[in-house]
């Protein structure tokens, strides 16, 4: 799939909290339109990497790139700190626990990246939130408060807010494990739409082995810090080449 | 006994109560010889003063409040010069009693000031020590904000503290800088929580202004307290004068407790509502942790009506009273205020 047009570069990454080593060395490279699955047990650095993708946290060592923007792990300096925003303008991210602004509406949420941080007029902010928000689903929603909505349309706001800033990547970060069963499937099939839809760009942290099977181009097994085994759908379900990967896909299938 | 007062409602007895401590306390005045008559002809000069407690408490508490925002900001920023400003400020005047530190600000500066002028003539305008020659309630505006200020500092910090760290993480997700996440999303939050105790810090400054009558006012700008020992000690009458200023204090702060309460539970009751039990047809959604980051509990059980209007919160004082009556008879006994902070507890 490497055919240079690679989005997300993570070169030599790793991340250290305290003398706790949670990454020892990640290099993955994410191609325009492919939907990377990261999957493994907990504690094994998977959403560190995607915190670290877009510098929510600092990596200890390495090198991200994402859409030409290249930066080295390590301190922050003042400039870096600009060149931080500016890459995460181009990566949206999809929280576990929703994180919607709650004394905003669904709409303003939406509205609220291209307004505060894009600079862009409210009224063409405003069309561009209800036409996001019709991406997933919740068009009919957009006045109302978070509060007022399901754990699954939540989660499809909080999406929305994130693809409203035409991201060239859009990293979730479990984006279903603080849902009840029965939202689960309306997040997904979001999801799913806008990688045959939309052909998105998407690196995706879960343990839902059925939407990977069916979305994602590639998977990666992380174990320990480390990505153990990577391979195409196919690949790591038929032709699981480590026991830790077998043991894990056996535990979660 | 306890049977046949059973059925007497409990706020009865406390009225009763009340009413049996009232007649002690005037059977009190009355056996000093309590004189009624010079009250009635003072308690308007006295009162005259509310004027100045009421005008020293608002401009000290706006000035309390924008040092609390700041104060609280540089608490919690990693900037040393900011962290370390604030940390001198706060520890500076809690540690330090109030009525120090009045007296420092009536008589200390316009000393420092004269001195630095003679020691620097060419750099300091000739007027440099008149801007610090402060007038009592002048001086008590700036302490009280001061004062206040340092101890509001915690409030507000615990409150910035209270937004979840989600929310933040939102934020720069987006992009957003320092200044547009505090701006656009953290400070809308954490002022919805720091509302209520911003108003008790209030009730509590309109009684220290009292504070200031040590420093002696001109006739025009006394405020309550100072009229009343003025007057008291005029005629020989300190005890009537005494409690016509008690009263007055009293009256005022019953007053403002009870828009304070009032306002206390329309802005916890921002993100996080009962169901109107008159409603036929409910939609409960009990809320799990995992609301979007309500900042507190969300998991108390609370329930919320899905077919409510919904509601601004970012304007907090901005809410429907209709609303709020409805779901009285489902609460707990005491409003619960979503991350409640640690403030200076009252005397």
């Amino acid at each position: 799939m490497q055919n240079g047009q690679a989005i997300v570069r993570v070169e030599g990454l790793h991340k250290s909290f305290g003398s706790l080593e949670v990454l020892k060395g990640i290099d993955m490279e994410v191609d325009k339109g492919e939907v990377v699955v990261i999957f493994g047990r907990s504690g094994s650095g998977k959403s560190t990497l995607l915190r670290c993708v877009n510098f929510l946290e600092d990596p200890t060592e390495g090198t991200i790139e994402v859409s030409g923007v290249r930066l080295e792990g390590g301190h922050r300096t003042r400039q870096k700190r600009e060149q931080i925003r500016q890459l995460r303008t181009h990566c949206g991210m999809v929280f576990q626990q929703f994180n919607l602004f709650p004394h905003m509406t669904a709409l303003q949420n939406v509205m609220e990246g291209p307004v505060t941080v894009k600079g862009l007029d409210e009224g063409q902010c405003r069309a561009i939130g209800i036409e996001t928000l019709a991406k997933v689903g919740l068009a009919d929603k957009a006045d109302e408060y978070p509060i007022r909505l399901s754990g699954g349309q939540q989660q499809r706001v909080a999406i929305a807010r994130a693809l409203a800033m035409e991201p060239d990547v859009m990293l979730f970060d479990e984006p279903t494990s603080a849902l009840d069963p029965e939202l689960i499937g309306e997040v997904l099939s979001v999801m799913t739409s806008l990688a045959t839809d939309l052909h998105k760009t998407m690196m995706v942290v879960t343990h839902e082995m059925g939407f990977a099977r069916e979305v994602a181009d590639r998977m990666a097994f992380f174990h320990e810090g480390v990505i153990l085994e990577e391979g195409t759908p196919d690949e790591i379900f038929r032709k699981t080449q480590f026991p830790e990967t077998k043991r894990f896909l056996d535990a979660v299938l | 006994m306890a049977l046949r007062s059973a059925g007497v409602p409990f706020r009865v007895k406390v009225a009763a109560v009340w009413a049996v401590i009232f007649a002690l306390l005037g059977f009190l005045f009355w056996s000093a010889s309590f004189d009624n008559q010079w009250i009635r002809e003072n308690i308007g000069f006295i009162a005259r003063g509310l004027l100045f407690t009421i005008l020293i408490a608002v401009f000290g508490i706006v000035i309390a409040v924008i040092l609390a925002l700041l104060g609280a900001l540089g608490r919690l920023s990693r900037n040393p010069v900011a962290y370390g400003v604030s940390g001198f400020y706060t520890s500076f005047f809690r540690g330090t009693p109030l009525i120090v530190q009045l007296f420092l600000f009536y008589l200390a500066m316009p000393r420092t000031a004269l001195n630095l002028v003679d020691k620097f003539p060419n750099f300091l305008p000739q007027n440099f020590a008149q801007f610090f020659t402060l007038e009592a309630f002048q001086v008590g505006i700036i302490v009280l904000g001061l004062n206040y200020g340092a101890y509001m500092t915690e409030i507000f910090r615990a409150g910035i503290q209270s937004v979840s760290h989600g929310q933040s993480e939102a934020a720069d997700a987006l992009g957003m800088s320092y200044r547009q996440k505090m701006r656009r999303v953290v400070l809308p939050q954490a002022f919805r929580v720091v509302i209520p105790p911003t108003g008790n810090e209030f009730i509590a400054m309109m009684k220290d202004t009292a504070l200031i009558s040590v420093l002696g006012q001109s006739i025009e700008s006394m405020e309550l307290f100072r009229r009343a020992q003025l007057i008291g000690n005029a005629d020989v009458k300190p005890l009537e004068a005494l409690v016509t200023a008690a009263g007055l204090y009293w009256a005022l702060t019953a007053i403002f407790t009870f828009f304070q309460s009032r306002l206390e539970r329309r802005v916890s009751k921002g993100y996080v509502r009962a169901v109107a039990p008159t409603r036929t047809e409910r939609r409960k959604v009990v809320l799990t942790g995992a609301a979007g980051g309500a900042p507190h509990g969300a998991a108390s059980g609370y329930a919320l009506d899905a077919s409510d209007a919904p509601e601004d919160v970012a304007a907090a004082g901005h809410t429907h009273a209709g609303t709020f009556e409805a779901i009285e008879p489902l609460e707990p006994d005491e409003p619960e205020i979503p991350g409640h902070v640690p403030g200076r507890e009252h005397q």
